[in-house]
């Protein structure tokens, strides 16, 4: 997550606490070999402004792993931009929910795989979910599971599902959204919120299956009183844990 | 000198690092010139495969890389979409592809009951073909990224650089004498791509 300008992590979308250059964390993800980055900046939305296409280029120039971008993006052109930096995929979030035809407009410039729509959920006093925007300050109202089959309907190459309750709680994922979910659409699906272990990496693809398992906190907090260190499982390692979670 | 294709899609800047930490010389071209000055050439590509073209030819290096590539002889690599458009066309558009490798590029079947998450996205196990030099001192379990819902299909088997399995197996490098393409992102795969980006600049 980025605000302004500096890589941080927050706890259910608030209290943010700095974990440095985003640049710097890019590289030693790099050496790290990390499967993916997804970088969102948080302040973009909540602040209506347009994303930092600077930063972008930059970042993009340093990842050497695929990089998704979220944002304030509204626009096709402005994803298309993005996209020009090379940048795999963009995320968009209130822009589909706002203005649906959003999503159908930039899977044509762009094309559908690099389409990421990110959906914050919030669980209600009843049980029931719904979709957050503005950085966890919006509530829609509407159903993670409607959105996301909506977002399927009109183009999207991808859905990340991130609880907000589990935001950097690091007590594991929310396992039943995360089923839901992956029940009710076929795209690709990415769980974020609440991994504070590789066992609950492990946890949410032996009860999902093939899923996208993405994390904040668990790379870059060490130990308990959450020291900044970024850290990412060596190759062997994760296919040791994906290989167990997937053996029934 | 690596010469990029600058022709507005693409991550040109990612492939310049790649040869910058590897102590290899590598420049960006957007004019016809420098591609005339060119001794091996890369040309990405990502999204729309029509729209890829229709930048490419605008762009006014077109001439410039056919007489490169086909009369000079110059390496070329196409990566992803910019593989694509090594075809004579593809299933994903109108436009005619570049035409130097014969096939064309066809769309990943999504039906039937094991339905087929599409696009092909993620790290996938990509076997050359023996003795291809692309590959060379790469693991045999070697992983690269995919980012993708079109493939290539080679009119002949002898193209076929490497497979790699989606649904079934699938092309997903191509090389005909000096033209090569791949169909994975080499400059977004960690220490594989770093050094098949390196067997490229030593072709």
């Amino acid at each position: 997550m980025i605000k302004n300008g500096g890589l941080v992590k927050t706890v259910r979308f608030a209290e943010p606490k700095y974990v440095g250059d985003p640049i710097n964390a890019v590289k030693i993800f790099n050496e790290k070999e990390s499967d993916e980055l997804i970088v969102l900046d948080i302040d973009a939305t909540a602040n209506g402004v347009e994303p930092n296409y600077k930063q972008i280029a930059h970042l993009a120039a340093e990842c050497r792993m695929p990089l998704c971008y979220g944002g304030g993006i509204k626009t096709a052109d402005q994803a298309q931009r993005i996209i020009n930096f090379g940048v795999e995929k963009v995320a968009i979030s209130s822009g589909a929910i706002e203005n649906p035809p959003l999503i159908t407009e930039i899977a044509k410039e762009i094309g559908n795989q690099s389409v990421v729509v990110v959906l914050d959920v919030r669980k209600r006093r009843g049980g029931e979910y719904s979709v957050w925007t503005h950085n966890g300050r919006n509530d829609t109202k509407r159903s993670p599971i409607e959105l996301a089959q909506q977002a399927e309907s009109l183009g999207a190459g991808e859905i990340v599902i991130n609880s907000i309750d589990n935001d950097g709680v690091m007590q594991g994922y929310d396992l039943a959204l995360a089923m839901e979910l992956r029940k009710a659409v076929g795209l690709p699906m990415s769980v974020l919120g609440g991994a504070g272990s590789l066992a609950d990496i492990g946890r949410l693809i032996s009860t999902c299956g093939v899923v996208g398992a993405a994390a904040g906190s668990l790379f870059v907090f060490k130990g308990s009183y959450r020291a900044v260190l970024i850290n990412y499982p060596g190759q062997e390692q994760k296919e040791t844990l994906i290989r167990a979670a997937l053996t029934p | 000198m690596i010469t990029i294709v600058d022709y507005g899609l693409g991550n040109i800047q990612a492939f310049l690092n790649v040869y910058k930490r590897l102590n290899i010389p590598a420049t960006r071209a957007r004019t016809a010139a420098e591609i005339q000055a060119a001794t091996k050439i890369i040309l990405p590509g990502v999204g729309a495969f029509d729209q890829a073209m229709e930048r490419l030819e605008q762009s006014g290096m077109r001439e410039a890389l056919d007489d490169a590539v086909l009369n000079r002889r110059v390496p070329v690599l196409g990566v992803c979409v910019g593989m694509q458009m090594l075809a004579r066309s593809s299933d994903e558009g109108s436009r005619a592809g570049l035409g130097w490798i014969r096939g064309g590029v066809k769309q990943f079947a999504s039906t039937g009951d094991a339905r087929l998450p599409l696009p092909h996205m993620g790290w996938n196990d990509v076997r050359a073909s023996e003795g291809n030099p692309l590959f060379s001192g790469l693991e045999t379990d070697a992983k690269f990224y995919f980012l993708h819902s079109y493939y290539f299909q080679c009119d002949s088997a002898t193209d076929v650089a490497a497979l790699s399995n989606y649904g079934g197996r699938f092309g997903s490098a191509v090389s005909a004498s000096n033209i090569h393409g791949v169909q994975f992102h080499p400059e977004k795969s960690h220490h594989f791509g770093i050094r098949l980006l390196k067997n490229f600049a030593e072709l």
